[in-house]
């Protein structure tokens, strides 16, 4: 090595010449997510402001504002997220809290039971759904069996479907993010509200439960988010009923084949989920429960 | 003292005035694995009509899947993509993660949202732009695009699972080893690779089954020939119940549950 290589703005220089290289690696990776999703869904975009001539328009944001039935599919939408995520929220905190108590080997071994839902095909889980709420499946003979109601209740191709399918589809999104949440609550905290004469009840309220609700507020947003834009369970389930954003985006590309339509729902369906986790970001360091980054 | 009179938490609670949290907890883990393992008794029915519990056994369902030319072709379709996936998605995603995690650079963190951007865009806005973009470059109904999709849509999570086990790992031992006369390229494949391996394969996994069961970006690139297994079931499932869908849902809920197993194995070694 000559002495004018160790000069330090040369070490400088060679140290930023390493970091581009090293960025280099990620090229591959962002090729092809640029290729298969940044630059179509730009074209969307490009897509949703021209109408049938060619024309630079603002019709299919107009229609949006001016019909009804837009608004409608929106509502519905925002109603089927916001009841899913309730849902999960109320069955998915009790399980978290009885997952975060226990020994950490009885917790890994019940937690297969939120795994194992998790990583099987949603396809499946939606089609078990289907047959364990059809008019004469499983759930309506046994509610006849000990007499809840008397003659079959329509269970799927309905929001009730729907909604029951969804949970069980997003629970473990918010059953995950919550769990890691409450292992990191401090337990000597919980010890000493006892110690100072708490009830338990009372120690759970005033210290352990304020300290879950980042994790719960997390998880809840995922599962929003990702309900957002669900397709395959309101479509299978809903049977034609629940108009989600998803399931009109298709429809309009199956009977009416118009990108400029089917390119503006999705483009506000797009604005409206990042301005949800950009909002949550700002509130709860979203990345922060998500990755584990700053 | 018996087991409901011990306390169960750190505010002296005992088990026994806390046994409605186990009945709940109990009911909710019913519901979670019930319907994704109910397929598998009800695939084994002699029955159109799957009623439960199946009145006569029998295999008709599997004889049906195995012995039909379109099922057969859709499975060997979507292992074919969902193998080729893993083996792009995974370099792909580690090259990504070791980038970003290494370079220190200001501009990692803007590449760190491009690359996360599958995440986060809609999938059903992904599916509709890529069949719009394979429109214009002939990649509808291939494998190609298949491929391609799946593995944008895989290389994040394989990121998310690399940079974990970076961050659990000391990368120093990169620098001991090059400060020796090691390249980069050899350190890593030398002495780091050997220390993240199981992350490694669980990522590989995990980009395989994120393939192997997508269905809406399917639904739209693929067809003909070249549509994927998931493709075939959402559209008998939406038209009419086919129980055949009860064997091939079995047969991919134990594919998941083996690769589960695995990942969870892998995972314990890796501590």
């Amino acid at each position: 090595m000559t002495a004018r290589s160790l000069n330090s703005t040369a070490l400088k220089q060679q140290e930023r010449m390493e970091q581009w290289t090293l960025l280099g690696l990620a090229i591959p990776a962002i090729f092809v997510i640029l290729l298969v999703v940044i630059i179509p869904v730009g074209w969307l975009f490009y897509l949703s402001f021209i109408g049938d001539n060619g024309q630079f328009t603002l019709e299919h944001y107009q229609k949006m504002v001016e019909y009804k039935s837009y608004y409608r599919v929106f509502l519905n939408t925002f109603k089927v997220s916001i009841l899913t995520t309730l849902i999960c929220i109320v069955i998915g905190y009790p399980m978290a809290y009885f997952l975060a108590q226990l020994p950490a080997r009885w917790a890994g071994f019940f937690m297969l039971a939120v795994l194992l839902p998790f990583w099987t095909s949603l396809l499946v889980r939606t089609y078990a759904w289907l047959v364990l709420l059809q008019r004469k499946g499983i759930l309506n003979e046994f509610a006849m069996d000990i007499g809840l109601w008397e003659k079959p209740v329509k269970l799927v191709h309905n929001l009730t479907g729907t909604l029951i399918g969804m949970a069980h589809i997003m629970l473990p999104f918010l059953v995950l993010p919550l769990y890691n949440a409450m292992k990191k609550i401090d337990r000597d905290l919980m010890q000493a509200s006892a110690n100072l004469g708490a009830s338990p009840a009372k120690s759970f309220w005033q210290i352990y439960f304020p300290l879950s609700l980042p994790g719960m507020v997390a998880g809840s947003l995922i599962v929003f988010v990702l309900c957002l834009g669900f397709y395959v369970t309101p479509a299978v389930l809903g049977g034609g009923r629940v108009v989600m954003v998803a399931t009109q985006i298709t429809s309009i590309l199956e009977n009416q084949f118009n990108w400029g339509a089917a390119s503006s729902l999705g483009v506000v369906l797009l604005i409206a989920t990042v301005l949800v986790l950009i909002i949550a970001g700002r509130v709860f360091k979203l990345d922060t429960a998500l990755f584990g980054k700053g | 003292m018996a087991w409901w009179n011990k306390p169960a938490s750190d505010t002296q609670i005992t088990h026994g005035s806390r046994i409605w949290l186990y009945v709940i907890a109990a009911i909710i883990m019913l519901l979670l694995v019930i319907p994704t393992l109910i397929v598998i008794p009800m695939s084994f029915s002699d029955s159109q009509y799957l009623e439960f519990p199946p009145e006569t056994w029998s295999m008709r369902w599997y004889e049906e899947y195995f012995g039909s030319k379109k099922w057969m072709r859709a499975t060997v379709t979507s292992l074919q993509v969902g193998t080729l996936t893993m083996l792009v998605a995974t370099p792909l995603g580690t090259m990504a993660a070791y980038a970003l995690f290494v370079s220190g650079h200001k501009a990692a963190r803007a590449l760190f949202v491009i690359l996360i951007t599958p995440m986060i865009v809609p999938v059903i806005l992904i599916a509709i732009g890529a069949f719009y973009a394979y429109g214009k470059l002939g990649l509808n109904n291939s494998i190609t695009g298949l491929v391609l999709a799946h593995t944008a849509l895989a290389t994040p999570l394989v990121m998310i699972v690399i940079t974990a086990a970076f961050r659990s790992y000391d990368l120093n031992q990169e620098l001991v080893a090059r400060s020796l006369g090691a390249t980069r390229l050899k350190a890593f494949f030398v002495i780091t690779l050997p220390q993240i391996k199981f992350s490694v394969i669980t990522a590989a996994l995990l980009s395989f089954l994120t393939s192997f069961d997508e269905v809406i970006v399917s639904i739209f690139v693929s067809g003909g020939t070249k549509a994927t297994l998931t493709k075939h079931m959402f559209s008998a499932l939406r038209d009419y119940i086919d129980p055949t869908i009860a064997a091939i849902s079995t047969i991919m809920v134990l594919i998941s549950t083996l690769l589960l197993l695995a990942t969870q194995w892998f995972s314990s070694r890796q501590k």
